[in-house]
C-alpha cells in the first residue's frame, strides 16, 4: 500500500531500555522530591484560598489599569485583615482577598469593602465575588480530604478486583507519591487552593490510575505469555512495547490542555496547570512507582488468572 | 470485530444525528432554527452566565430561642387567666421553669398547663412535657422529636417563601434547593446585585402591632427596667431611641391579607396593608378601646413608627408609615406579603459573578477548546495518517455528542466543565492510541492488515474499559463531593467518559470497515 503520508514516529519500531535499571536513580529521584515537597508544605504551606480559609475574594475592575497600590491603602484603612491585592487577566483588573474587615461578621465585611472601594477609587466596579463563611469552608476542607480518601480506596479495590493486589498496593503507592507531589508543587508555586484544585488532584489520580491500569493491563498479557521470564524482564519487555502508546497519548494530551495553558484565564490557569503536571508525574509513577513496588513485592504467577485466554502469536 | 454489521452502522449513524441535532441550537440562532428541531441550548454555570449562588442556613438555635419565649408567654397567659399566682417564671437552657406561689395552687397549675400548652402531636400527645419538681416548681419543655419536626417544617416553609419573594423580584428561573438537615441554595442566574436578592430573602419580616406602654417613667426607660409584661424595643421612628411596649401582640403580620406600596397624607412613601376577619376585629376591638394612646409598628423586634390613635380603626386597613424611600416601602410591602419567614436565615457563603466576567470565562474556554482541538488533530493525523484522520472525525463526534448530551440533559457546563472537556478529548484519543498500537504490534508479528486491524480493537477494549472505570470512579466522587462548578465538571467528563470510549471504539471502526471495503489494502497504513 502506498503511503500518502509520511508518518512521524516519536519511537522506533523496536526499543529495548532498561527502565527497570534506571529504578534506582528514579527512587532517589522520587525521595528527593518527596522530601522538597513535605518541606515545602512545612515552611511554605499550601495557600488556601477562601473556599478552604474561609473570608472574601473580589473580582474588581477599573477604567484604566488597577491601582493597586491605592485599593491595598483602602483596604488597610478598613481593617481588613490578610488583605491580598493583585492584578488578575489583564491590567485593569484586580483581586482583592481578605479573611474579614475588623469587628464585622464575613458577610458584613465583605459588603462593607465593596461599597467603600467603589466610593473612594473612581470607576471601580466588583465584577464578581465570593464569601465564605468559616463554618462552611472548615466543611469543605474536610469534604475535600474525604473525597481524595474514597477516590483512592476505591481504585484500590477496583485494582485489586482486576488484577491482584500488590498491583493495587503498587498502584495506590504511586497515587500516595502523584499526589504529595502534587500538593508540593501547589506549595512551591503558591497556586491558590480551592474546590477546583481539589477536583484537579482527583483528576491526577485519574488520569494517573489511566496510566496505571495500561501498564498493568500489558504486564499481566505478557506474565501470561512468558511464564519462565524473570519479573524485571517481563517489566521491561512490557514498557518498551506500550512507549509509543506512552508518548504518544501523553502529547496528545499535553497538547489538548496546551490552548487552555495559554489562552484560559486566570480562572482555568491553575486547575489546567496542575492537570499538566499531574500528566507527567502519572506517567512517570506508573513506570517508577507502581512497577517497582510490584518488582520488590513479586506476583503471583500462576495464580488462576494467569491462564492464557487464546493461542498467543510468537512475538520475535 | 471488524465486520461491519447492520446495527453498528445505524448506531453510529444514530449518534452522529443524535450530537448534530442536539448540538445545532448552540451554533444556529435560535430564529434560523426549524421548530421541530430540539431548541435547548448548553446550561451554563453561574460561573459562565454570571449570577449569584447564595448559600442559606436556617438559624434553628434562633428558632428554639423564639419557640421557648413563646411558650413562656403562653404560660404567663394561661396562669394570669387562672389567677394562680407565679414568680421566676423563666428560661434555663431548654427548660422553662416557674414557682407557683401558694402550694396549695401548684397541682391545679400543673393540670391546667399539662392540658392546655404546646400542640398536639399526631402521635398523640403533646409536644411539651410539663414536670412538677421540689419547692412548688413546675418545669416545661419541647419533646426532642417537636424540636426537630419544627426545624424541619422551617426549612421547607423558608424555601416556599423565598421562592415567593425571588418570583415577585422577577429574576429569571432562580433554582432553590434544600442542602443538608438547615440549608438552602439560592442560584440566580443574570442578578448582577446579589445585596439586593439578599435583602430580601435576609429579612425575616416579623410584623407586630404592640400597644406602647406609656405608664413607665422615663428614668426607669432610660435604666432599661421594666415590668415582666412589657418589653424594651429599639426604634428607628427618629422620636425616641426605645419604647417600652407590650410584650403580647395586638395583631401579627400572619393576619394580613395584602400589602402594597402606598403614600401616607403627606404623599411620603408608605406602606398599605388591610387585614382578614380576626384582625380587623381585633384591631378594632384594641383601637377603640385605646382612642390617645401609641401604639407601636415592630418589624424583626425594631420599631418602625408608633403612631397615637386617633379614632377605632374598624375597617381592617390602613397604613404603615415610616422612613421610607419608594424603593424601601415596595420592598418591605413584598416581605409582608409573602409572609415572615419562620426563623432567620443566615448567608454562609455567597458566589457573585459578573455577566461581563462570565461571558470572559466562556471566551477564554471556547479558545483554549478550539486550540486543543486543533492541537490534537495535527499531532494525531501526523501520528497516524489516515487512521489519524478517522480519530479525529471520532474525536468531533464525540464532542459533537457531549454538547449535544449536555444540552439535553440541562447538564450544567461550567468553566472547569470546560476543562474537564478539553482532557475528555485527550482521553478519547487515547483510546484509539491504543487501538493503533495494538494494530502496529499485531503487524509487525505478522499479521495481514484485516486481522491486525481487528484483533487490534479485540485486545484493545478490555484496557480501554479499565482505563475508563477509574476515569469514572474519580467523576462520581467529584460528583458527590463537589459544589457548583465541580459538579459541573464531575458531569462533563462522566458524560465524556460514556462517548468516548463509544465513538473511539465504534466510529472509527465503522469508518475503517469502509476503508478496508473500498480499499483492499496490503498493509496498513499506520506500519
Amino acid at each position: 500500500m502506498t503511503r500518502f503520508w509520511p508518518l512521524i514516529r516519536l519511537v522506533p519500531r523496536q526499543t529495548h531500555f532498561n527502565f527497570v535499571g534506571l529504578a534506582p536513580y528514579a527512587a532517589a529521584l522520587s525521595a528527593v522530591a518527596l522530601l522538597g515537597a513535605v518541606a515545602s508544605f512545612f515552611v511554605q504551606g499550601m495557600n488556601f484560598g477562601v473556599d478552604f480559609a474561609g473570608g472574601t475574594v473580589m473580582e474588581v475592575t477599573t477604567p484604566g489599569p488597577a491601582p493597586l497600590g491605592q485599593i491595598r491603602s483602602v483596604m488597610a484603612r478598613l481593617g481588613a485583615h490578610d488583605a491580598q491585592v493583585q492584578t488578575f487577566g489583564n491590567a485593569s483588573s484586580a483581586r482583592v482577598q481578605f479573611r474579614s474587615v475588623a469587628g464585622m461578621d464575613t458577610n458584613g465585611g465583605a459588603k462593607f469593602a465593596a461599597t467603600q472601594l467603589a466610593s473612594q477609587i473612581p470607576g471601580l466596579k466588583v465584577s464578581g465575588q465570593s464569601t465564605v463563611g468559616a463554618k462552611v469552608s472548615g466543611e469543605l476542607v474536610w469534604s475535600g480530604v474525604f473525597a481524595l480518601a474514597t477516590a483512592l480506596a476505591l481504585m484500590l479495590l477496583y485494582i485489586w478486583f482486576r488484577f491482584q493486589l500488590q498491583f493495587g498496593l503498587g498502584a495506590i503507592l504511586a497515587l500516595f507519591h502523584d499526589i504529595a507531589l502534587t500538593i508540593g508543587l501547589l506549595c512551591v508555586t503558591q497556586i491558590e487552593v480551592s474546590m477546583t484544585s481539589i477536583a484537579a488532584l482527583l483528576t491526577v489520580i485519574g488520569y494517573s490510575m489511566n496510566e496505571k491500569v495500561i501498564s498493568f493491563d500489558r504486564l499481566r498479557e505478557n506474565l501470561r505469555k512468558y511464564k519462565r521470564t524473570p519479573l524485571r524482564e517481563v517489566i521491561n519487555l512490557s514498557e518498551n512495547e506500550r512507549l509509543s502508546r506512552t508518548i504518544i497519548t501523553g502529547t496528545t494530551a499535553l497538547l489538548a490542555l496546551s490552548g487552555a495553558l495559554v489562552m484560559g484565564g486566570p480562572a482555568l490557569f491553575p486547575l489546567v496547570f496542575t492537570m499538566a503536571f499531574g500528566i507527567f508525574i502519572g506517567t512517570y509513577s506508573s513506570i517508577y512507582v507502581a512497577l517497582p513496588v510490584i518488582l520488590l513485592w513479586g506476583v503471583n504467577r500462576d495464580d488462576e488468572a494467569a491462564k492464557p485466554i487464546g493461542p498467543q502469536p510468537a512475538r520475535p | 470485530m471488524l465486520t461491519l454489521s447492520r446495527w453498528k452502522i445505524i448506531l453510529v449513524l444514530a449518534s452522529l444525528l443524535f450530537g448534530l441535532v442536539f448540538t445545532l441550537p448552540n451554533i444556529v440562532p435560535a430564529r434560523v432554527l426549524p421548530g421541530f428541531l430540539p431548541q435547548q441550548k448548553l446550561n451554563l454555570g453561574l460561573d459562565l452566565q454570571g449570577g449569584s449562588y447564595l448559600l442559606l442556613e436556617v438559624d434553628t438555635e434562633a428558632l428554639r430561642k423564639e419557640r421557648l419565649t413563646n411558650l413562656t408567654e403562653d404560660m404567663r397567659t394561661k396562669l394570669q387567666g387562672a389567677q394562680i399566682d407565679f414568680s421566676d417564671l423563666g428560661v434555663t437552657g431548654d427548660t422553662i421553669g416557674v414557682r407557683i406561689t401558694d402550694p396549695t395552687k401548684v397541682d391545679a397549675g400543673y393540670r391546667l398547663l399539662n392540658s392546655e400548652l404546646g400542640e398536639r402531636l399526631l402521635t398523640g400527645g403533646r409536644d411539651v412535657v410539663v414536670q412538677t419538681r421540689p419547692d412548688q416548681r413546675i418545669q416545661v419543655s419541647f419533646v426532642a422529636q417537636a424540636a426537630n419536626a419544627a426545624a424541619r417544617d422551617a426549612v421547607t416553609r423558608s424555601i416556599e417563601i423565598i421562592r415567593k419573594r425571588i418570583d415577585a423580584l422577577g429574576t429569571k428561573e432562580p433554582i432553590i434547593t434544600q442542602q443538608g438537615s438547615n440549608r438552602i441554595v439560592v442560584e440566580a442566574p443574570g442578578e448582577s446585585d446579589p445585596e439586593k436578592l439578599k435583602a430580601v430573602i435576609g429579612k425575616t419580616a416579623k410584623l407586630s402591632f404592640q400597644m406602647v406602654d406609656a405608664e413607665i417613667a422615663p428614668e426607669d426607660v432610660t435604666a432599661g427596667r421594666v415590668p415582666p409584661d412589657d418589653i424594651l424595643l429599639p426604634s428607628d421612628d427618629g422620636f425616641a431611641p426605645v419604647y417600652v411596649v407590650k410584650r403580647r401582640s395586638v395583631v401579627t403580620g400572619e393576619m394580613l391579607t395584602s400589602a402594597s406600596g402606598s403614600h401616607d397624607e403627606n404623599n411620603a412613601p408608605a406602606v398599605g396593608f388591610s387585614f382578614n376577619a380576626i384582625g380587623t376585629q381585633r384591631f378594632a376591638q384594641v383601637t377603640s378601646q385605646n382612642i390617645g394612646k401609641p401604639f407601636a409598628i415592630v418589624l424583626d423586634g425594631r420599631i418602625i413608627s408608633a403612631p397615637r390613635i386617633n379614632s377605632a380603626i374598624t375597617g381592617g386597613s390602613g397604613i404603615i408609615t415610616g422612613h421610607f424611600t419608594e424603593d424601601s416601602a415596595h420592598e418591605l410591602a413584598l416581605l409582608l406579603k409573602t409572609g415572615a419567614l419562620p426563623a432567620p436565615l443566615n448567608v454562609v457563603e455567597e458566589r457573585t459573578v459578573g455577566a461581563e466576567l462570565g461571558a470572559d470565562a466562556v471566551r477564554a474556554g471556547a479558545i483554549s477548546l478550539a486550540i486543543g482541538a486543533a492541537a490534537i488533530f495535527v499531532f494525531i493525523i501526523l501520528a497516524y495518517g489516515l487512521f489519524g484522520i478517522f480519530a479525529a472525525i471520532a474525536l468531533v463526534i464525540n464532542v459533537m455528542m457531549i454538547i449535544g448530551a449536555m444540552s439535553l440533559t440541562q447538564a450544567t457546563l461550567t468553566l472547569p466543565g470546560i476543562a474537564g472537556l478539553i482532557l475528555t478529548m485527550a482521553v478519547a484519543v487515547d483510546a484509539n492510541v491504543l487501538i493503533y498500537e495494538r494494530m502496529r504490534d499485531e503487524a509487525n508479528s505478522g499479521r495481514g492488515p484485516m486481522a491486525s486491524a481487528d484483533q487490534g480493537y479485540r485486545r484493545a477494549l478490555t484496557s480501554i474499559i479499565d482505563a475508563n472505570v477509574t476515569t469514572m470512579i474519580s467523576a462520581l466522587i467529584m460528583f458527590q463531593f463537589g459544589a457548583g462548578p465541580v459538579k459541573g465538571f464531575a458531569w462533563t467528563l462522566s458524560i465524556g467518559v460514556i462517548t468516548s470510549v463509544f465513538t473511539a471504539v465504534l466510529v472509527t471502526q465503522v469508518l475503517i470497515g469502509w476503508w478496508f471495503r473500498a480499499v483492499r489494502p496490503k498493509s496498513l497504513p499506520i506500519t
